[in-house]
């Protein structure tokens, strides 16, 4: 009889009534093949794999990481509410030392839900691990986190709420944005002038195997991780790196998914992307279950899968070599190069057009950070869509000092002197959240 | 006329059921050293007088599978085993003789690697030459594509080996360690099986009793002796099942009810919604089978009437064990049934003896013994409680995943209790005054579970696949494969498979008038590849749904 090292939770939420549209990629039948395989496997009947039915995330627990415009509801399904809450109950069932490790096996997606939500992007309304993070932040001692993002697509959306947090460290490893969606993911995004350095990228050339993504793994990103020693580590885990997926460029394999797992040790790990449902999914899957669990993997081998003929070539070895170096060497000066950029202003400002591919809305948006040595610094957002909403999000971050506290209620205050229909607050540190409709449109 | 009988640890119960109900009962003495010497005489007893050619049919509920299991009195058994991708199946080797050969199938039942014939042949002279007589042949995936299975049963078939059991006739569900054992144990009882029934039989028609014999399944489904030969395996743990028959009739039409069997070791514990048993999602586990064998969902409780009493640092134990009847019958530890001597709720042993014990009971605890007596019976109403409690939230807990069920999905909330068992009626009122709910005895709660296998319906079950752009749609089970040319739609499957269910229920012995088939699990997909829609992907689920026959009154 087979049992599992560590004490492994599986949420499986297929959503087999769900799809963005009948064709879409995220379609009901994309995890019915990894339900097959995963079923006959019997990995649910593996003494210590635990199977957890889902629950479903509160309005407030998507409004502690979301400015939704207009409001919750109207840019989520249920099956939104599901996927995240699949994830908490991940995370729950950690903190609760009910598991060691934790998979929540959901869709849909969720990576690429920035703070502010006018839509779907990428596939993704809300964001899951954001969701699950804030959840642990405000029912349990969990500080400093880790999400490593290993969906072939940039983590745009995690990144874009982490951007400004020093206490979540956030690596993305992706296929180039010169070569894939959304454009976004280069060494040289670091993060804001409060968390310079806790934002990291490593954009790999396309066609890197196996090889080239363990090589990052085990020289960039573990010794990384092992400085910055989070409480929990998330493993945003979207599986298109694979060779066989339809959207993206990537040779990696059934194997080096487990590998992965089992070198990156995540606490909880989160499906995001992966649309091979046939040739990749039941088998990452599987994989990725059996390593999370300490068991062996090794037979887990996707039909059609030739090492030789994946093998990278050497310019693309030395490439991501070369890679690794920048991004070691930004990690390792972060506090300089955050000196530089902060120089002696009392607020920094960015401005971003956002594109909604999904859905097909455009946003305008600016941000601005309260430079602060005491917390993550109170954050202003104006946020306007081609949809016709223009609102103003504020957030007071978690461990806020009084200064940015007071700077956060002030800027929510002037808010119905501007020109927005909505706005929006964030009281981390009292978990409550308002709101004010400024606008009737 | 239907004769129900019942084989328990301790009595073999009997019961002969007319329209109107049963009118007459035995209770043999269960000799568990021969079963067979128990069947008959229990046979013999309700049919004395009776013109026997008025008897439809006889369901046998027995141990006689279970207890080999559990005693490990099983034949040795050969098993080969095709793998592919995955988990090694050396991790499920079962038994000695226990063969992975090489071969895939993958999840839509396409061949990744042919079947590695020469390691079947070489596998199947080394089991000839030991004697191995009865063969299992499983392979993964063999629900979507059964032709690596059928083609190793062609080869061993050379051999002449005596039975052979394949993996995806003994249930159309996918899990593939589960289908191991499952096709394990099919071949692991098939002789002690046929033999006993046809032992039976035949001494029964010696006495010109011909009697069409019906066995008793776990799903609380009957099935005829002659079909129960292929799928031995079924017959397992059907002991609970009787009771939770014998208790449906006493259940409202509508609304959650719970059965507890409180029998002198254990309680057994089980759910109807709306006088339908809840159903095992996958199988029966027994010992350390997982299976696929298709079952009634009971949570079996270490506490009943004579389960040991004891104090244990301090604090009050009951059960898990029971070492002997209780004091007020002969026995020598101190037990439920005689707290409720000392509560004066029974009184037709040896109260003296009863005292004594649960006076030990009470030193220990410092009490008076009428107020331990009263601890050992709440404490013993409260675990079995909570025991149900335990079930209804496994039930209410099971994993779904469409969002339809998730947010819309039947909870069991039950308001009633049904009681049968030996002890049952003194714990009615208890039961009732901690828990809130209804609780009644089932009438005629001592052979409840006799009249129980004596009504219950003939069930089985169908899972049908259909994947248009391969072109085929499978009942693995059936051995039913059709290939599909021009349009199939989700009402043509639905309506192959309630022909498929109606046969298969007419094959184990079912009168028609009684079935009624339905779907329990139904998914329809679309397949798309390149944002084109390229098939129809439909799996379902039907089946006979277990209950009782019309036509008998069971009170």
């Amino acid at each position: 009889m087979l049992k599992a090292h560590y004490k492994t939770g599986l949420v499986f939420f297929p959503a087999f009534d769900w799809a963005i549209d009948p064709t879409h990629p995220e379609r009901e039948e994309r995890l019915l093949y990894t339900q097959d395989q995963v079923f006959e496997e019997g990995l649910l009947d593996i003494e210590d794999i635990i199977e957890y039915k889902p629950d479903i995330a509160s309005e407030m627990d998507i409004k502690r990481v979301h400015f939704c415009v207009p409001d919750v509801f109207s840019v989520t399904t249920k099956s939104h509410f599901i996927s995240a809450g699949g994830a908490v109950t991940m995370g729950r069932a950690l903190m609760e030392k009910e598991i060691d490790r934790g998979f929540a096996l959901v869709r849909p997606p969720g990576h690429h839900s920035m703070r502010v939500v006018h839509g779907n992007r990428g596939f993704c309304n809300i964001n899951n691990e954001a969701i699950l993070v804030e959840y642990l932040r405000r029912h349990y001692p969990v500080k400093k986190v880790a999400i490593v993002d290993t969906d072939c697509h940039h983590g745009d959306g995690t990144q874009d709420i982490y951007w400004h947090d020093p206490d979540t460290l956030f690596i993305s490893i992706h296929q180039d944005g010169r070569t894939l969606y959304p454009g976004t993911g280069f060494t040289d995004e670091l993060g804001g002038a409060n968390a310079f350095g806790t934002t990291l990228n490593i954009p790999l050339p396309p066609l890197t195997s196996d090889e080239g993504y363990l090589y990052t793994i085990d020289h960039v990103v573990l010794p990384i991780l092992e400085e910055f020693k989070p409480d929990i580590i998330i493993n945003s885990a979207g599986q298109d790196n694979h060779f066989t997926d339809p959207l993206t460029n990537m040779n990696f394999s059934a194997q080096g998914y487990a590998d992965l797992t089992r070198r990156l040790k995540p606490d909880i790990a989160v499906l995001e992307g992966g649309y091979s449902i046939e040739g990749a999914l039941p088998y990452v899957n599987t994989g990725i279950i059996l390593a999370l669990a300490g068991l062996d993997y090794k037979g887990v081998v996707e039909p059609g899968y030739d090492a030789a003929r994946m093998a990278q070539s050497a310019d693309v070895t030395r490439a991501i070599k070369g890679i690794g170096d920048v991004v070691l060497s930004n990690w390792k000066n972060r506090r300089d190069m955050q000196e530089k950029i902060r120089g002696n202003r009392e607020f920094i400002e960015r401005r971003r057009n956002i594109m909604y591919d999904t859905d097909m809305i455009y946003e305008m948006q600016k941000d601005e950070i309260r430079i602060c040595d005491d917390c993550a610094g109170a954050l202003k957002i104006d946020s306007s869509a081609d949809t016709g909403h223009h609102i103003l999000g504020v957030q007071i971050p978690v461990h806020a000092c009084p200064k940015c506290v007071e700077q956060g209620y002030e800027w929510f205050d002037k808010a119905s002197t501007g020109p927005y229909d909505r706005a929006f607050l964030q009281d981390r540190p009292k978990d409550e959240y308002l709101e004010k409709i400024l606008k009737q449109r | 006329m239907l004769i129900g009988l019942d084989v328990g640890g301790t009595h073999t119960d009997v019961v002969l059921i007319g329209p109107d109900g049963p009118f007459r009962e035995v209770k043999v003495i269960t000799d568990t050293s021969n079963l067979f010497k128990s069947v008959l005489s229990a046979l013999e007893k309700i049919t004395e007088g009776i013109d026997t050619l008025q008897i439809k049919r006889a369901v046998l509920s027995t141990t006689l599978t279970t207890n080999a299991i559990v005693t490990d009195q099983i034949e040795p058994v050969g098993m080969i085993v095709v793998g592919g991708p995955g988990i090694d199946p050396e991790a499920y080797r079962i038994c000695p003789y226990f063969y992975c050969v090489a071969g895939a199938i993958d999840h839509r039942g396409r061949e990744i690697d042919g079947l590695d014939e020469v390691e079947v042949m070489d596998a199947a002279a080394r089991m000839k030459a030991d004697g191995i007589r009865h063969i299992g042949v499983v392979a993964k995936f063999s629900t979507r594509n059964p032709s690596h299975e059928i083609r190793i049963e062609k080869i061993l078939a050379e051999y002449g080996f005596e039975k052979i059991f394949m993996g995806h006739r003994t249930s159309g569900n996918l899990n593939f360690p589960r289908r191991i054992s499952t096709t394990f144990l099919n071949a692991a009882v098939y002789s002690v099986h046929k033999n006993f029934f046809n032992a039976v039989k035949q001494s029964l028609a010696e006495k010109g009793l011909n009697i069409p014999i019906h066995i008793l399944k776990a799903d609380g489904g009957t099935m005829s002796f002659s079909s129960s030969i292929d799928f031995p395996g079924q017959t397992i743990l059907s002991g609970p099942a009787a009771s939770v028959m014998g208790a449906i009739s006493s259940a409202p039409a509508e609304g959650d009810v719970i059965v507890l069997d409180i029998g002198g070791t254990t309680t057994d514990i089980a759910v109807l919604i709306n006088q339908s048993p809840v159903l095992e999602p996958l199988g029966i586990s027994i010992g350390k089978y997982k299976t696929l064998i298709r079952s009634l969902k009971t949570y079996s409780l270490g506490v009943g009437g004579d389960s040991v009493v004891q104090i244990k640092d301090g604090e009050l134990v009951i059960g898990p064990y029971r070492k002997g009847p209780a004091m007020a019958y002969g026995g020598s530890s101190p037990t439920p049934t005689d707290a409720l001597f000392v509560l004066e709720h029974i009184d037709d042993g040896d109260a003296e003896a009863a005292r004594k014990g649960i006076q030990l009971i009470a030193d220990q605890l410092g009490l008076r013994v009428e107020y331990a007596a009263e601890r050992i019976f709440e404490k013993t109403c409260n675990m079995i409680l909570e025991g149900a409690a335990h079930l209804v939230r496994d039930i209410n807990s099971k994993p779904v995943y469409t969002v339809h069920e998730l947010l819309e999905g039947y909870t069991v909330v039950p308001a009633r209790i049904l009681v049968l068992g030996g002890p049952a009626k003194y714990f009615v009122s208890h039961l009732k005054k901690i828990s809130g709910y209804s609780v009644e005895t089932v009438p005629r709660w001592g052979v409840a579970n006799a009249i129980g296998a004596g009504l219950a319906r003939t069930t089985c079950e169908v899972n049908l696949f259909v994947d248009t752009e391969k072109g085929v749609v499978l009942a693995p089970e059936e051995n039913y494969t059709k290939a599909i040319r021009g349009a199939y739609s989700y009402a043509d499957a639905e309506e192959t498979a309630f022909e498929l269910v109606r046969k298969k229920a007419a094959k184990n012995g079912a009168e028609s008038e009684n079935l009624q088939i339905e779907i329990i699990e139904s998914l329809s997909f679309n397949m798309v590849r390149g944002f084109r829609t390229t098939g129809k992907n439909i799996r379902i689920r039907a089946q006979v749904k277990p209950g009782l026959i019309e036509g008998y009154k069971a009170l």
